[in-house]
């Protein structure tokens, strides 16, 4: 792993909904294989950024560089090959609740490989076992536990086999062993296929262990105030705002 | 005659508070069971005669409190904040300790400025002016989605959309062969009640024949293709927006866009084009059915036979009824499934905006066939057909 190769970048970023501001001025860096954090407290915009990070959402102002590339100011097609590289699991998995599992996982490799029915079932197969759920091919998602879900919804993620895997609050709505198996997932995950991963979330537990690079959204001021890794942060840190969150407010 | 313990237990039951002076300072006593489920005491009046007295420090005693609830909380609170504003000073000590932690939790941060919401009633032109630019809004928004769905059928033409056939045969299936039963009832009963009523008239001149022309016209022409179109409405196109909706609040539209599959290819596509295709097979048959309602008036009722029933509406219908009885069919269609998947897209992403997506679709619907028929009816009749 090249320690320090920027993957995305993020320059001047102004989010907004209509003429209501979220956040202004943020720029950062996700490097190669940076397991990076978005954090901040409730409703600070973290899902926002993740949004338009992924293509949902077109930026106030500024820009998301994946590469060298321009996101949003790249034509469609540039824009489809991006997101094609990326895998997103959503909070609540959003599985496709009309299809299967296997029809999950299935849909994107039939969009954009060549395989055959057969090595597609074989990829499904592969993708449900590396998240534990071998043999659930045939339930729908309504038949299966909210933490089956995420783990279905990351298998789908992975399909593709993403160079960037995006996780919108991952452990949200877990027990804590289960998302504990899903950091350790997600460990294992950047350590063998190296992908960069960008989690949102305000799970200490997960940020701690697993974080290697993060940012911190500030709802008052509506910018960035902190960065780097977060248990550096922690032994770092004098800004109040960021203490307080880093230590669930005991210092 | 009640035992005195009885009558000691309902004094206990009732929630009281007294004030009882001394030079400078006012104790409250409160006594007896405090619950949100009694009337409150004389609460708003105790209060009142507290702001009206001379106090400097106002005191509380609880040692007859038997029970307590939020009721207290809020009185206290009240009691406080009248204290505040009157600059009095006061002690909680007696109250228990349990209340008073409540207290101070309730007042431990200050009310945020300007989180509290004020209602603005805006000027009538200015509602008036707001209302007519969201109406131009939702007008434009309509056009690009009908927009949208049009270059999404180009691709579909032109082989290079993903088009997911199983979803499509089973919206076939579900707005084409499972709503014939609704249909038929619906477009029978039509058809009686038209032959009725045209009886009615005819029979006064003794043209009871002509009941089988009306019918056969009226339900071929339009009524056919209203009928179905406004049970599809009803039926399908919310059944669309509910469906659309639904996925859009749980996220699985965007989890489409982001693996570059367009929700207007992989969702809106296959439902427009069943109920496209769906919608003019339906109307044959309801036309059908009306027919038949007509019939069973004018063989039941106005002794009409089997033979010069079914002559008269051979003769009275051309092949360019059914042909614009189609066309009605065709565009209500697009009609329903436009509204119904445009209201789901634009749904909103809680539970209650799915309901309001569901019933704004009917609506829209409903609406827009009425629109649609007048259209076609003077259009028609400009052209004379």
């Amino acid at each position: 792993m090249s320690a320090s190769e920027p993957h995305i970048r993020v320059e001047d970023l102004t989010m907004a909904y209509g003429s209501y501001v979220l956040q202004r001025d943020l720029t950062f860096t996700v490097n190669r294989a940076d397991i990076f954090i978005i954090m901040g407290g409730s409703g600070c915009g973290k899902s926002t950024l993740l949004r338009h990070l992924v293509g949902l959402k077109e930026p106030a102002k500024g820009r998301v560089l994946y590469g060298a590339t321009d996101f949003w100011g790249s034509e469609p097609q540039e824009r489809d090959r991006i997101m094609r590289g990326i895998g997103i699991l959503y909070q609540s998995g959003a599985l496709w609740s009309s299809m299967t599992l296997a029809e999950n996982i299935a849909l994107p490799l039939r969009e954009y490989t060549r395989l055959g029915a057969g090595e597609i079932q074989d990829i499904v197969a592969l993708k449900l076992a590396l998240v534990g759920l071998a043999g659930f091919e045939d339930y729908y998602p309504s038949e299966i536990s909210g933490g089956m879900k995420k783990r279905a919804g990351l298998a789908r993620a992975m399909a593709l086999d993403p160079e960037i895997l995006f996780f919108d609050e991952p452990s949200a709505g877990l027990d804590p062993v289960s998302a504990r198996q899903l950091d350790d997932l997600i460990l294992e995950l950047r350590d063998s296929l190296g992908s960069t991963i960008v989690i949102v979330t305000h799970e200490l537990a997960s940020i701690f262990a697993i974080g290697s690079n993060s940012v911190f959204l500030d709802p008052e001021t509506k910018t960035m105030i902190a960065g780097g890794n977060p248990r550096q942060l922690l032994q770092e840190t004098r800004d109040p705002k960021v203490r307080t969150f880093l230590t669930r407010g005991e210092q | 005659m009640p035992e005195p313990s009885a009558d000691k237990q309902f004094r206990a039951a009732c929630n009281s508070v007294q004030i009882v002076r001394s030079d400078t300072t006012a104790r409250l006593i409160f006594a007896g069971e405090w619950s949100m489920q009694r009337d409150s005491a004389d609460a708003a009046s105790a209060l009142q005669s507290l702001c009206d007295g001379r106090a400097a420090s106002v005191g509380f005693e609880a040692s007859e409190l038997t029970g307590w609830d939020s009721s207290l909380i809020t009185f206290l609170l009240k009691t406080l904040d009248q204290c505040r504003v009157r600059g009095l000073g006061v002690d909680t000590g007696g109250l228990p300790q349990g209340v008073r932690r409540l207290l101070d939790l309730a007042t431990a941060i200050p009310e945020r400025s300007g989180a509290r919401k004020t209602a603005v009633r805006a000027p009538f032109l200015s509602r008036v002016g707001s209302a007519s630019i969201d109406l131009w809004k939702a007008a434009l928004d309509m056009l690009a989605f009908l927009g949208a769905t049009t270059v999404a059928l180009g691709r579909l033409l032109s082989g290079r959309a993903r088009f997911p056939k199983a979803e499509f045969f089973a919206t076939l299936k579900t707005c084409g062969a499972e709503a014939l039963p609704i249909v038929s009832l619906i477009s029978l009963l039509v058809g009686l009640i038209l032959a009725f009523v045209g009886a009615v008239q005819l029979s006064l001149f003794g043209a009871q024949i002509y009941v089988a022309s009306l019918v056969a016209i009226a339900m071929v022409r339009v009524m056919g293709a209203i009928m179905t179109g406004i049970i599809m409405a009803g039926r399908t196109g919310a059944a669309f927006a509910a469906e659309i909706g639904t996925m859009q609040v749980n996220e699985e539209i965007d989890a489409l866009q982001t693996m570059g599959v367009s929700p207007m290819e992989f969702l809106v596509l296959p439902r427009m084009l069943a109920l496209v295709i769906m919608m003019p097979l339906l109307c044959v048959y309801a036309d059908l059915m009306g027919v038949l309602g007509g019939f069973i008036v004018g063989v039941g009722m106005l002794d009409l036979t089997l033979t010069e029933y079914w002559q008269e509406t051979v003769r009275s219908l051309s092949l360019t009824n059914l042909w614009i009885g189609l066309f009605h069919g065709a565009v209500f269609g697009v009609i329903v499934a436009l509204a119904g998947c445009m209201r789901g897209m634009q749904c909103g992403r809680s539970a209650s905006a799915v309901g309001t997506a569901t019933t704004s679709a009917v609506v829209t619907s409903i609406v827009s066939i009425v629109i649609a028929t007048a259209i076609i009816t003077v259009v028609c009749n400009v052209l004379g057909i």
